[in-house]
């Protein structure tokens, strides 16, 4: 069993691959054989939300049947029904929306801490506060607040405390980008590759 | 709160690093991606090559070095010099850059800021700004700090940001290659004049120079040769940086 590294088409996904010794897919077919999914995401939502169209029965098929995912991004984002970013719906596996930050400098990006507020095994021998690398201008709002694993704090004066990731049994989501974020990115990603498929 | 960026720079010329660096177990200082990795090893935030290539191989030579950093480092990098259309910044990004930054082809044809904001996005996109005090103001240099342009530096700037840069890399040219300290006034007179981050550049030779620049506000401090020639490791200056209370990830 593989992880499937799925290709919306705009990311190099190459640092992912290697560290996942994951394969990248571009036919939703591929995705049956899969152990694991990952979903990176770079690019707009209604740019990327297209081409997902065509994975999303693969997708929501593989969540179903408990294999794990990891959403990275806007591939968070896509988990949740609607984007204040553009049309299309995302794969609603979570409710809430993606809304844009307001009040504070945008885009967030650069190195911001994470806070844990329940634990996964994702983020095992990952320190509360460890520094990430974050590159967005939406965020999630999920409704049902037991999803929410950590949360980032982004502003100088005016503050916003958002969901920087979201865990529900098999399924993950991360806004910040752990194949940018050193070693405590790739720890992250070596805790998603030890999980049983 | 984002943290202060610490950010490498270097220079390359044909795939290959051209300034002599200065370090222990590494066995080709020649080589961008092993000097990329040593650097990430230390805990350096970013790293950002500077294309002098000047050959019509350039453009192959660049997106090959590109896609070998992108497999082999997971910091953000940032790639420029001499960039000149849209098309090759996307193929850039595509080959696995985080972001692109332009100078002299913003400088000649500002227009290309607005057009390649709207194709890689602002977040993508840094503008490059050389700048030199010329008695009066500080004037805009282009091609690599050979031409004066009559801009006042502040000014574009501004104009800048307006046009969609998502970053402005600052470079002193009366400081850059001193170690004495960053362009202060310079920097904050352009940091209270944008809303975007301002990465300072030039002067670094010290821990207490990065210090500084990031107390005029600059959100990201690059340096080169205080790091390449060993005098102070990435982790020693972000020590001294934590120990003065600035927020940096460590």
């Amino acid at each position: 069993m593989f992880t499937a590294v799925i290709d919306l088409g705009i990311a190099n996904l190459s640092n992912v691959v290697k560290a996942l010794d994951g394969r990248i897919v571009t036919h939703p077919r591929e995705l049956r054989n899969a152990g694991k999914l990952v979903l990176p995401g770079v690019g707009s939502f209604q740019a990327v939300i297209k081409r997902m169209e065509e994975f999303r029965e693969e997708i929501l098929r593989a969540i179903e049947q408990g294999k794990p995912f990891l959403g990275i991004c806007l591939g968070m984002q896509l988990l949740f029904e609607t984007s204040e970013e553009g049309e299309g719906r995302g794969l609603e596996v979570l409710k809430g929306k993606v809304v844009k930050f307001r009040g504070v400098r945008v885009p967030h990006i650069g190195w911001n801490r994470i806070h844990v507020v329940r634990s996964n095994p994702l983020l095992k021998g990952i320190e509360e506060g460890a520094f990430f690398y974050f590159v967005h201008s939406y965020y999630v709002c999920p409704e049902e607040e037991n999803v929410v694993a950590c949360t980032t704090e982004h502003g100088d004066g005016n503050r916003i405390v958002f969901t920087s990731m979201v865990a529900v049994e098999n399924m993950f989501g991360v806004q910040f980008h752990p194949e940018k974020s050193s070693t405590v990115g790739l720890k992250l990603l070596e805790n998603f590759r030890r999980l049983k498929s | 709160m984002l943290a202060k960026r610490v950010i490498a720079a270097l220079d390359i010329k044909g795939g290959r690093v051209v300034k002599g660096i200065k370090f222990e177990n590494i066995r080709d200082a020649g080589d961008p991606v092993e000097l990329a990795k040593r650097y990430e090893e230390e805990g350096i935030d970013e790293v950002v090559f500077l294309d002098i290539t000047a050959s019509h191989e350039r453009r192959k030579i660049l997106f090959e070095l590109v896609k070998k950093v992108a497999a082999e480092i997971y910091v953000p990098f940032t790639v420029g010099g001499g960039i000149r259309e849209v098309d090759e910044m996307v193929e850039i990004i595509k080959a696995g850059a985080d972001k692109v930054f332009v100078n002299t082809a913003a400088v000649e044809n500002p227009h290309l800021i607005l057009e390649a904001s709207k194709v890689v996005g602002s977040a993508n996109l840094v503008v490059a700004i050389d700048a030199k005090w010329n008695g009066a103001y500080w004037e805009v240099y282009t091609h690599g700090g050979k031409n004066p342009r009559g801009i006042d530096a502040v000014e574009w700037a501004v104009k800048v940001e307006k046009l969609g840069a998502g970053e402005i890399l600052l470079t002193s040219m009366d400081t850059d290659g001193t170690q004495g300290g960053y362009d202060l006034k310079l920097t904050a007179e352009v940091v209270k004049v944008v809303n975007i981050p301002v990465i300072a550049s030039g002067g670094a030779g010290h821990p207490v120079h990065l210090y500084e620049v990031f107390k005029v506000g600059a959100e990201a401090a690059l340096a080169a040769s205080i790091f390449h020639y060993g005098r102070y490791t990435v982790k020693e200056v972000k020590k001294y940086l934590k120990r003065r209370g600035v927020n940096v990830r460590l």
